[in-house]
């Protein structure tokens, strides 16, 4: 039965209470896809043992009864999480041969809930790009594909091969994480279901850190129940990341209703960029009709220092890069350079970061030691946490005028070909956060749904963003504009 | 502001990545692009306003000063390049 691995977590949930699946056939089914599907170059490290041990004990555990929701179900871990005894090299070339003696606290809730690892997901190296080109795997590839075309196209950055994995149905559902959009836009790029809780929902601990006031985990999902269902499990208070809330984890499922009368969602002005397709202006205009439908009050409102959040972020990320990359010197774990006759400390350090390191990786630690080098850090550090200071602020009065959620779009564009970025700037491929960013710059919970397809055929999402700790109401709003916009299209199989 | 070739050779330093000769002009190319676009932060009006040190309004734990962990040499070599008798090793640090 091929179609097992087309089943979103609550459909799997409830076919094995009943007892018509097992967990051992939906992972077998799911390693099958995998092994059919490396053409997509999503999975980069495949545990069959772990993923059948764990399916077998599973399904123990549902007979027995009183199994969580997350029981016996194959999910995909983004390399960026560390998971005992199994490859964690966050896409990086400076980890190769790294095994972890510890399991991150994300990846271990999963566990406990009776998850059922696959195997670790491509992403971009140390979660920093858009498009999944700067992994030391190669790159992750897109599921869907133009009309009429066969064109490789990106499934986003930085969480491209958990996209690209649920996409495809390789797997029920994927971890991860987002430091400016890299559950959001590779979620948009695939049309799949990607949240970013608030930042202290998802304990960091075990998750390498890219920029640590930024990063938070996530799940990857079909559909919004099962990112209601995943998050859910993910979520825990850390006594391990001194950041981490201590905050109760609602019932997150419980809260879709599918009720959004007279909930107020505001339109930010400012995200009307120009050049931006018409494609987009229309998507989130539908939008705003679906959730005026289902009896939301539309507001107009004004963040005016939107246009500030990419440079303040390319400033704070790689300042917090630089410093947590740090760590990578070729003494304690990874990779280490073979020196020549003669060197010395200093020697082995920048030739391990040389070869470890790849070129946009690089980039980003130096912006980040010249942004905090003496006589720069408060033209640049210091004014960028300002402003960031700003754009938070800007959510707050939104939030104070009564508006219980904001629709965007989650990306300034549909799915771009893998390649098509090689010879523009830097910024250029910076710009794909534009919407996404400010959420991680003010801790908020963001979402995407997919909502609809171009004219090329490729999906296309919106993004809704929440108050602080109030997933919940947020998961139940983008459940709403869900099931309005009706998105069931699939990519034709083509790997 | 305006990178050159030796501000862009220091930053490496400082940063502990080794950048061949030849590849300092495209390193400082690239500096002055990123830096181009960060100078934006320029127009905007922060007087006054506090740098953010905690984007969540929350105050950082403290846990008892008490040892809850430890005696676990081997799990933090295990995944050293060089280890021997219970250290990393490194090249010669002192002369």
């Amino acid at each position: 039965m091929s179609d097992l691995t087309k089943l979103t977590i609550a459909g799997a949930r409830d076919a094995l209470r009943k007892g018509d699946v097992t967990s051992v056939e939906l992972t077998e089914a799911c390693l099958s896809a995998i092994d059919a599907a490396d053409a997509l170059n999503a999975f980069v490290h495949k545990t069959p043992e772990i993923a059948r041990d764990r399916a077998a004990a599973a399904d123990a555990r549902i007979k027995a009864g009183d199994a969580p929701d997350m029981c016996g179900i194959p999910v995909g871990i983004k390399d960026l999480f560390c998971t005992k005894g199994v490859a964690s090299q966050a896409a990086s070339g400076i980890l190769e041969g790294f095994l972890p003696e510890y399991e991150s606290t994300v990846s271990q809730n999963l566990v406990d809930a009776g998850a059922v690892m696959l195997g670790k997901l491509n992403m971009d190296e140390f979660a920093m790009g858009s498009s999944n080109e700067t992994s030391v795997y190669g790159n992750a590839v897109n599921p869907w594909r133009r009309e009429g075309s066969d064109a490789a196209l990106t499934p986003g950055g930085s969480s491209g091969g958990s996209a690209s994995a649920v996409a495809a149905d390789l797997c029920l559902a994927a971890t991860g994480t987002d430091t400016g959009g890299s559950i959001r836009q590779p979620a948009a790029f695939t049309g799949t279901v990607g949240i970013k809780p608030t930042y202290g929902r998802c304990s960091r601990w075990g998750v390498v850190a890219f920029a640590s006031s930024l990063d938070q985990a996530g799940p990857m999902t079909k559909d919004v129940r099962d990112a209601a269902i995943m998050l859910q499990a993910m979520c825990s208070h850390d006594p391990k990341d001194s950041t981490s809330a201590e905050l109760a984890v609602p019932d997150f499922e419980a809260a879709l209703t599918g009720d959004i009368r007279g909930k107020t969602i505001g339109i930010p002005k400012e995200y009307h960029m120009d050049g931006m397709p018409q494609e987009i202006e229309d998507l989130w205009t539908r939008g705003k009709e679906m959730l005026a439908d289902a009896g939301a009050k539309i507001v107009d409102i004004s963040l005016p220092h939107t246009k500030y959040a990419l440079p303040a972020y390319y400033v704070i990320a790689p300042a917090e890069a630089s410093s947590n990359l740090a760590r990578y010197d070729g003494v304690r774990y990874g990779h280490r350079a073979k020196l020549a006759q003669g060197d010395g400390i200093t020697e082995l350090y920048e030739k391990t970061r040389a070869e470890g390191f790849g070129s946009e990786v690089q980039r980003r630690i130096m912006v980040g030691t010249y942004v905090l080098s003496a006589g720069f850090y408060d033209a640049y550090y210091n004014r960028a946490r300002k402003v960031r200071t700003l754009i938070k602020k800007d959510f707050e009065d939104a939030f104070a005028q009564g508006v219980d959620a904001i629709l965007t779009p989650a990306t300034p564009s549909a799915a771009f070909c893998l390649g098509e970025m090689t010879d523009a700037d830097p910024v250029q491929m910076y710009l794909n956060d534009v919407f996404t960013v400010t959420v991680n710059l003010a801790g908020l919970p963001g979402i995407a749904v997919p909502a609809g397809l171009d004219k090329q055929g490729l999906p296309l999402g919106l993004q809704l963003i929440g108050r602080p700790w109030e997933e919940g109401d947020l998961l139940n709003t983008a459940y709403a504009l869900e099931t309005a916009a009706g998105f069931v299209a699939k990519p034709a199989k083509w790997w | 502001m305006s990178i050159d070739e030796g501000t862009a050779a220091r930053v490496a330093k400082l940063a502990r990545i080794k950048v061949e000769e030849a590849d300092l002009p495209a390193l400082a190319q690239e500096f002055n692009t990123i830096l181009g676009f960060i100078e934006q932060l320029n127009e905007v009006d922060v007087e006054g306003v506090e740098p953010m040190t905690s984007v969540t309004p929350m105050r950082l734990k403290r846990r008892e000063d008490v040892v809850t962990d430890g005696d676990q040499q081997a799990a933090v070599l295990k995944n050293a390049p060089d280890a021997r008798e219970g250290f990393f090793a490194v090249p010669k640090v002192v002369e």
